[in-house]
């Protein structure tokens, strides 16, 4: 137990955090979006592991990250689209066409891995950038500071979002789609392709996320490599009250808890492995049951839209 | 290309003639438009006049390009044109407001206006010239607006206005309103009156859909009356009358009430000292004492929020009182339970008619069962009886003249004057003793409403008592023996029916006169 209290674990706790923090902040926000625009997407998770895949097989057969990374992207875009085609063009119930988008992601994911890759295997993945200067921070310095592209990517993604979606004509269309969808459609915004574009913008950034994991964080991959963490990035919406600034706290809070129990596992400290595990998701439920907030939900959520009817 | 928007921006695109040709718009069951023509002129007020259901907001919604013509055409200073989505017809000047006001409440006043247009500082939301060319729209016309307000902090009044320069600010040369009237107190209709006169005197031309046939008089040049989602025909208001544009709506003719003299009897309903609670928590009924007679109809009259709403509610057993006894029929029912009211002979024709009285997606049967499903005639064991549910709802809606398709229909696709009547002849075939009817013709065409007051005198006659809730005074002033004026939750003088000028129910019902 001493062990923990010592500034170099904490140091090591909260560097830990924002390596975890990275999947979630891309998830989470990508979903911002996507909810601000009415559509709750549940293949998070479905999409951070197609796209984790075919980042770690892109960069083992090409060596290329950069092309891992794109490989990524592309494929959550492809995702995107299905989810989008799917609850938005064909207006299926958001919750279940969701399931049924995680469902393939963690099939095909394990299916193209066990035919194409086999075995374990690892890449080297994306590595850490000290930004001199920042880096040598006393304490901060280490935490912040030498992290990999991805990472500062995820945190700048932020107050990105924050500026996308308070600031910007798209940000005005986001909100209006997913409050009064009737009232965009009445001054000629396309409902559905503001719908589209909120929904792949998500899905691009979960493959962000799924990269993140498989070819920056672990370097490697394996069947169901997420663990349902894509769900936690739901999650994080709803307790983030779709704002970009809540999802941040609610990874970091998270990301935290789970770093340190992953610490305590590796000091050795005496508590049962399986109850270290749970901290963060009874965490996460404590957390949203205290600050469930409907209030600020978008007020069309998980409702296609047909013009006319009201 | 910045020039020209510029310029189109100062000086809009006013459509001239605007003519619609021959238009038929079907829905799967309804022929909602059949072979309807309509024209408006540049710098005129045409009213669009019909029931409810009977086309008029169809028709509109295919010259603002929300829907498609199945067949006619739409004519633009004679030329054809095909507006695919409203973006086209905002384009082709073309403005419309909405009965249900198309804003976002969690946006700016300004944000909604920016919505939808090309931004000149992409990416950036340019809510900037939103506020410069407002200001200059405010002066214009007299129309005020906060541009940093959230839309849900406005009032029902202030976010039409918002709506109005919306569609100004958009450049509409013609603006189509859809019942503007239906949500405002008789002072804003005043004010939106004078508003409509100044955009006129601009050279704007209105399309003004209503049903009620005074605001009609009071502001068209021209009148067009859809019935059955056909044009019965169009008068110029200097050439018509009332009488003649009740007749085209209804296609018969509307009597006068007259409601007979009678001796009211036993007590029904007595309340006394009732208080309770708002829904914020703050007193809003503070101690009401009424009593309503069998064979009377007491009027509640006020205005809006001084605790009508929570007074139904507490009768109907759907709000707590917090101190205070309601009898009826001289038993005391305070802590009764709704079923429990029910079957005591209370009858309640809720304001909210979507949300308290019927369910919409439930077919027009499964409404009419909402409550009796369990009555042993209408069950054998667990099981319903399906032949003597279908007979009994299908009296009802032969009996109360309801219009639908079929008995399997959802309600919710029926007129909101069938739906009110199906939920009347619910209540009224439990012959109850006491009808709390609360807003009982809100949203109601002319027919179904004078068919309802027929159904509260008939009650009324069979020795009935009913409380009529209404923000509509005339409709107060028509039905009841008595009027009970409420102000802040209470009570502030009951008045004879004809012992009373408008005058002095008005001061009473601002405070002045308590």
């Amino acid at each position: 137990m001493k062990g923990l209290l010592s500034w170099n674990v904490l140091s090591g706790i909260l560097n830990t955090m924002i390596g975890l923090a990275t999947p979630f902040l891309f998830a989470a926000l990508g979903e911002t979006f996507a909810q601000t625009a009415g559509v709750v997407n549940l293949g998070v998770d479905g999409i951070m592991l197609l796209s984790a895949f075919a980042a770690f097989y892109v960069t083992l057969s090409s060596g290329s990250l950069a092309l891992g990374l794109l490989a990524a992207l592309l494929v959550g875009l492809a995702m995107g689209l299905l989810m989008s085609f799917v609850s938005v063009t064909l207006k299926a119930e958001q919750g279940v066409s969701g399931i049924g988008l995680y469902m393939f992601g963690l099939g095909m994911s394990s299916l193209l891995f066990k035919v194409l890759i086999g075995t374990v295997k690892t890449v080297d993945g994306f590595k850490p950038i000290a930004i001199p200067l920042l880096s040598n921070l006393p304490f901060v310095g280490p935490i912040l500071f030498r992290a990999n592209i991805l990472t500062y990517c995820a945190f700048l993604l932020v107050p990105a979002s924050w500026w996308l979606l308070e600031k910007t004509n798209l940000g005005l269309k986001l909100k209006a789609v997913g409050q009064n969808p009737a009232a965009a459609d009445s001054v000629g915004i396309s409902v559905s392709r503001v719908r589209y574009l909120a929904v792949c913008m998500g899905a691009v950034l979960a493959g962000a996320a799924g990269a993140s994991l498989s070819i920056a964080q672990l370097n490697l991959f394996q069947d169901n490599l997420t663990a349902g963490q894509g769900f936690i990035a739901v999650a994080l919406v709803y307790f983030g009250g779709w704002r970009p600034v809540g999802v941040l706290a609610g990874a970091l809070l998270f990301s935290v808890a789970n770093s340190f129990q992953l610490w305590v596992q590796v000091l050795g400290v005496k508590v049962p492995s399986s109850l270290a595990v749970m901290l963060p998701y009874v965490l996460t439920i404590l957390a949203l049951t205290v600050t469930a907030n409907r209030a600020r939900q978008p007020a069309a959520l998980n409702k296609p839209f047909e013009r006319g009817e009201s | 290309m910045e020039t020209k928007a510029a310029a189109s921006k100062a000086a809009p695109a006013k459509p001239g003639r605007v003519e619609m040709r021959d238009i038929v718009k079907c829905f799967p069951g309804v022929r909602a438009n059949s072979q309807v023509c309509f024209d408006v002129s540049p710098g005129e007020v045409h009213a669009l006049l019909g029931e409810n259901g009977a086309g008029k907001s169809t028709l509109m919604r295919q010259l603002y390009g929300m829907y498609q013509p199945d067949e006619g055409e739409i004519l633009i200073d004679g030329l054809p044109r095909s507006f695919r989505s409203p973006a086209d017809a905002i384009r082709a000047g073309i403005g419309m407001i909405h009965q249900h006001f198309m804003l976002v409440p969690t946006l700016t006043v300004a944000q909604n206006i920016a919505l939808g247009e090309r931004s000149g500082r992409w990416p950036l939301a340019d809510t900037k010239r939103v506020v410069a060319r407002v200001r200059d729209l405010a002066e214009e016309y007299g129309l005020a607006v906060d541009l940093d307000a959230y839309v849900w902090q406005l009032s029902v009044g202030e976010q039409q206005r918002v709506e109005i320069v919306k569609a100004l600010y958009k450049g509409a040369g013609l603006i189509i309103l859809d019942e503007p009237t239906a949500v405002l107190t008789p002072q804003e209709v005043d004010d939106l009156f004078v508003t409509f006169r100044r955009m006129v005197a601009e050279g704007h031309s209105l399309i003004f859909i209503s049903h009620k046939l005074g605001e009609v008089m009071a502001i068209a040049d021209r009148v067009t009356v859809l019935r059955d989602g056909q044009a019965v025909g169009s008068r110029m208001i200097s050439e018509t009358n009332r009488d003649e544009l009740v007749h085209m709506m209804v296609g018969r003719e509307i009597k006068q009430l007259e409601p007979r003299a009678l001796e009211a009897g036993a007590s029904r309903l007595r309340i006394q000292g009732l208080r309770a609670l708002g829904d914020r928590g703050t007193e809003a009924l503070c101690g009401i004492d009424l009593e309503v007679r069998s064979g009377e109809i007491v009027g509640i009259a006020g205005v809006s929020g001084n605790g009508q709403r929570e007074l139904a509610e507490c009768l109907a057993g759907m709000r707590a009182a917090s101190a205070g006894t309601v009898c009826l029929n001289g038993r005391d029912i305070g802590a009764a339970s709704l079923n429990e009211r029910v079957d005591a002979g209370m009858a309640y024709v809720p304001e909210e008619r979507m949300r308290d009285g019927a369910i919409g997606e439930f077919s027009v049967k499964e409404n009419v069962f909402l409550h009796d499903h369990a009555a042993r005639r209408f069950r054998r064991g667990i099981f319903m009886k399906a032949r003597a549910m279908n007979e009994h709802a299908a009296e009802l809606v032969r009996e109360f003249s309801v219009k639908t398709p079929s008995l399997d229909t959802p309600l919710k696709t029926l007129s909101g004057g069938n739906i009110q009547k199906l939920i009347l002849a619910r209540e009224l075939s439990r012959s109850p003793a006491l009808i709390v009817a609360a807003q009982p013709t809100r949203g109601v065409d002319v027919g179904s409403t004078w068919y309802i007051h027929q159904c509260l005198l008939q009650q009324r006659e069979a020795g009935t008592g009913v409380l009529l809730i209404s923000e509509d005074l005339d409709e107060i002033r028509a039905l009841s023996d008595r009027i009970a004026v409420i102000y802040e939750g209470v009570i502030v003088g009951i008045v004879e029916r004809d012992s009373a000028s408008v005058q002095e129910i008005g001061l009473m019902m601002s405070g002045v006169g308590a």
